[in-house]
């Protein structure tokens, strides 16, 4: 995705610099401290900035990590390189614990939750006796290597610097994959993303985990450099210190957490040792000041000041071309995909005391291009929501390839080769138009995360991408490849989504308004590509309100009005039924 | 288990649950109307008690000066935000409600102290003052921010409290101080010993909740804040001013804040740095009831209160462990019977 040079350019400048002569060692300690702090931001980054899940309790994680380390290598004299594993896992299975239980919390029970165990957790840290309750623990070993003692803050600083870059690397390997495109549509909803297949919960708990795993690190290196550890930095002012870190870098960029966590230390330095020469007096001006500070800097960049930072750099256009020669392997196909795919059969779906689907039956055969039509709030799009396990039936059954489906959740019923698009777009719009046709792709891809950060996941990335781009090409976007999806029209966005539902290698295709927004032309073509779709064995099933277009281009048409079915038939046979005319005009013809 | 300590500890919860129910009650008309998260709820909670307290000790409050500093800015606000049209009226009205306003409650500030004036002014000046403050935080801090996700509000709003916080010290220094009763006085009923204080808390909670109820229910301003809450842009779209809805919230989260400092710092010292925590256990009601439901908010008060009273007779190590912790499972269970369907708000 992105050129490793600045990131080498990077490392090296990193690296000389404890080496320039007359460098303060305070400054040494300062680049510690932010490097500390850029590990939890950076986890933040993931879990707030691109998973959209707020966590004030990573304090409570950073806190894991070190007294973990802490305990067992005072109490049972363990290597400080054996505790480090030990707390990562530690801060990585209670990242599991807690986040089974939290990330299920929509919207802003989340980060009140968070801070509530974080709240918690900080008491516990300060009660419990094997943690030396308030006091802590003390004489930690330092790092050491062979007889070389990390005794110094700049001798630990080497330490911490590896991690900051290996995490970063790792975290921008994990967000350019298969998994990371999964983490990184969580933000905008979970229907989409689960009805390509993913598991939005369990990529919910993954980010979790390696946001809580960074927290532990830093937690691991923390206590190595104090040599000591007590409550205070692991509360909840703490929690809340890193998820500004974040905000205030540009809490959807990896590097955004190392320059928010830069910006704060050193704000906070330069405040705590320069105000009071200006500001004589008691108090803690520097917490006013930096309080304002922080609200003037959120109503200047509330983006955060990365990305204002790198608007200014010359625009990359383009992106490589992926090859598209790769095969992907096929979905696996259930024996006879002919006949009946769909039986939808006395469906029926009631909210409170509205009927949206009356006892609705239909079925649409393979190679057959179905449309199903009515008027406004007719039940088409709850029909499709039915179909596809968005929502559960009240009452009625519906069967693919002969098989009863009823209510299983979206991911199984694409597993079976029914894709879809929405009626109301739903693209990940700060993603590119591959990228997000790519999650389509999802199911046929193997790569977990840890393969993904360890780039083992090319070749299984390369065919995704390529058939990605074979269905943007097949949809006629191949010159909007490389834009973002948001930056597209709504009726190329369209197109994008049903690129994306290509992807699912669909024996079945449902398209929820797939004209609305596009120009004549367009419109033909789009006719084009779903009767060759058809022709090469694929069944479509679309709602359109388009009548000129549904006309041409269904085999068999479906009308629905108030939720009942009131008629079936052709083209010809609908066009001229009474019941029909009077669904839409209101008179009987 | 001795009844008595039983009843004793129940009294005792139920008057601090009180206070959190106000205080959830505050948090949760800020965040439906603002989408705020106001975590300096807290401080309005100290400042409140706290300007209560030197008054009534003849110290002039630096909160005074305080509102009207931010009463400067906040006009400021207000004329860079209008100055490719500034009419007359709207520049006199902003100089009225933000500096004269100001102007006049210091100059009586000034006043009072110097002669320790007698409770009921002790209590309006504080009210009066703290709610200028909130007006004017919203103005300045929150308002240009409106458009902006929760999170970024959210952080806004920590860096509110921080600032907020760090003045208070400078204001009222490090010592905790003790106020005096609103309502002195005492009887005995059974076991129980009900201290006119308790009476005052009991009271104003139920008629701050019953208003509250009345005010959303059946005024105007109510329902157009409600309107706010529920859909922004519509709300925009049918002539409601988003802006004087956020105010209106802030001023009445301010109040309560405040009122709810006034009532609980005769019975606990408080220090310049209390109110996060109480602020806190409002927010742990506030979550109960789910950020939208205000008799499920007050009933969720009274049980962080009551195992806050609790815990703190049985384990009161763990006080602190218990009381937010009680959220987990809560959220458990909220989470199972109501599977999230939320859809992309950007």
């Amino acid at each position: 995705m992105q050129s490793r040079l600045p990131i080498l350019v990077f490392a090296a400048l990193m690296a000389a610099i404890p080496f320039v002569p007359g460098m303060p060692p305070f400054w040494i300690v300062l680049l510690d401290n932010i490097g500390l702090a850029a590990l939890v931001a950076m986890g933040l980054v993931l879990l707030t900035g691109v998973g959209g899940l707020t966590s004030f309790g990573q304090a409570a994680f950073v806190g894991f990590g070190a007294y973990t380390t802490a305990v067992l290598s005072t109490a049972y004299g363990l290597s400080p390189w054996l505790t480090l594993p030990l707390s990562l896992v530690v801060s990585g299975s209670l990242a599991v614990l807690l986040g089974l239980i939290t990330v299920r919390l929509s919207g802003h029970y989340l980060p009140l939750g968070t801070l509530a165990w974080g709240l918690g957790l900080f008491y516990l840290f300060s009660k419990l006796e094997f943690l030396g309750r308030n006091d802590g623990i003390s004489a930690i070993p330092p790092l050491s290597i062979g007889a070389f003692k990390m005794l110094s803050p700049g001798s630990i600083y080497y330490a911490i610097w590896v991690a900051v870059i290996v995490s970063a690397l790792l975290t921008m390997n994990l967000l350019d994959s298969r998994t990371g495109r999964a983490i990184r549509a969580l933000r905008r909803g979970h229907v989409a993303a689960e009805a390509f297949g993913v598991h939005t919960p369990r990529a919910k708990l993954l980010v979790f985990i390696h946001a809580a795993v960074l927290a532990g690190l830093s937690g691991w290196l923390y206590a190595h450099l104090q040599r000591a550890v007590n409550p205070t930095p692991f509360g909840a002012q703490a929690g809340i210190e890193y998820l500004f870190i974040a905000v205030v870098g540009g809490a959807g960029y990896v590097w955004g957490g190392v320059l928010g966590a830069a910006i704060v230390v050193v704000l906070k330095e330069v405040l705590q040792s320069y105000l009071p020469l200006i500001l004589p007096g008691s108090g803690q001006v520097e917490t006013i000041v930096f309080g304002i500070m922080l609200v003037a800097l959120l109503q200047l960049a509330p983006g955060g000041l990365w990305p204002w930072l790198i608007s200014f750099l010359p625009e990359r256009t383009g992106g490589r071309k992926p090859d598209t020669s790769l095969k992907l392997e096929h979905r696996a196909r259930t024996v006879g995909e002919s006949g009946v795919l769909l039986q939808v059969e006395k469906a029926r779906k009631q909210f409170g005391g509205v009927v949206a689907v009356n006892n609705v039956s239909f079925d649409v055969q393979a190679r057959e291009i179905v449309a199903l039509i009515g008027p406004n709030g007719a039940g088409k799009s709850t029909t499709f929501n039915l179909i596809t396990g968005v929502l559960s039936a009240t009452s009625g059954s519906i069967s693919v390839l002969g098989r009863k489906v009823d209510n299983a959740p979206p991911q199984e019923i694409v597993k079976l080769g029914i894709s879809r698009t929405f009626q109301h777009v739903k693209l990940v719009p700060d993603m590119t138009v591959l990228e997000n046709v790519a999650i389509g792709a999802h199911l046929r891809g193997h790569s977990g995360p840890i393969s993904s950060m360890l780039r083992l996941d090319r070749a299984d990335e390369a065919k995704l991408l390529a058939e990605a781009a074979r269905q943007i090409e097949r949809v006629g976007l191949a010159e909007q490849m490389h834009q973002l999806a948001g930056s597209l029209s709504l009726g190329q966005q369209r197109i994008v989504e049903i690129a994306r539902a290509l992807c699912v290698d669909p024996m079945l295709l449902l398209l929820d308004e797939p004209a609305a927004g596009l120009r004549h032309m367009e419109k033909q073509r789009l006719a084009t590509l779903l009767r060759d779709l058809r022709d090469g064995g694929m069944s479509v099933l679309l709602v359109e309100h388009d009548m000129g277009f549904v006309m041409n281009l269904a085999d068999r048409i479906v009308v629905l009005d108030f939720g009942t079915k009131i008629a079936e038939g052709t083209p010809a046979t609908i066009k001229t039924n009474p019941e029909v005319i009077k669904a839409y005009l209101g008179v009987a013809a | 288990m001795n009844t008595t300590i039983m009843l004793f500890l129940v009294q005792d919860g139920i008057t601090n649950g009180a206070i959190y129910a106000l205080l959830g009650l505050a948090l949760v008309l800020v965040f439906a109307v603002t989408r705020v998260i106001l975590i300096p709820q807290g401080e309005f909670v100290t400042y409140g008690a706290l300007t209560y307290a030197s008054l009534a000790a003849g110290q002039m409050p630096g909160t005074a000066k305080l509102a009207l500093a931010l009463g400067i800015g906040a006009f400021a606000f207000d004329l860079f935000v209008a100055r490719r049209a500034l009419h007359a009226r709207l520049v006199v009205r902003s100089f009225i409600t933000n500096i004269v306003l100001p102007s006049i409650v210091l100059a009586l500030t000034l006043y009072f102290a110097a002669q320790k004036p007698p409770v009921p002014v002790c209590i309006a000046l504080s009210l009066v003052i703290v709610a200028m403050i909130g007006l004017y935080l919203y103005r300045i801090a929150f308002q240009p921010l409106a458009h902006t996700s929760v999170l970024v509000l959210l952080i806004a709003s920590v860096g509110v409290h921080l600032a907020l916080q760090g003045l208070g010290l400078l204001f009222f220094g490090a010592e905790g101080q003790r106020g005096p009763a609103v309502l002195s006085g005492a009887f005995t009923a059974g076991a129980l010993r009900f201290t006119g204080q308790s009476i005052t808390v009991y009271a104003i909670t139920i008629a701050f909740i019953v208003a509250l109820w009345l005010f959303f229910g059946l005024t105007l301003y109510g329902k157009a804040l409600r309107a706010t809450a529920v859909n922004r842009l519509g709300a925009r779209l049918a002539g409601i001013r988003t802006t004087l809805s956020g105010q209106i919230a802030f001023l009445l989260a301010s109040v309560i804040g405040a009122l709810s400092g006034i009532m609980i710092v005769p019975i606990t010292t408080l220090y310049y740095d209390s109110g996060f925590l109480i602020g806190l256990k409002g927010f742990v009601a506030a979550i109960i009831g789910g950020l939208v439901s205000y008799p499920l908010t007050a009933a969720a008060a009274l049980v962080v209160g009551i195992v806050e009273a609790f815990s703190s007779f049985y384990a009161s190590n763990y006080k602190e462990v218990i009381v937010f912790m009680l959220l987990i499972p809560v959220l458990l269970l909220r989470s199972l019977a109501a599977p999230a369907v939320e859809e992309e708000k950007d």
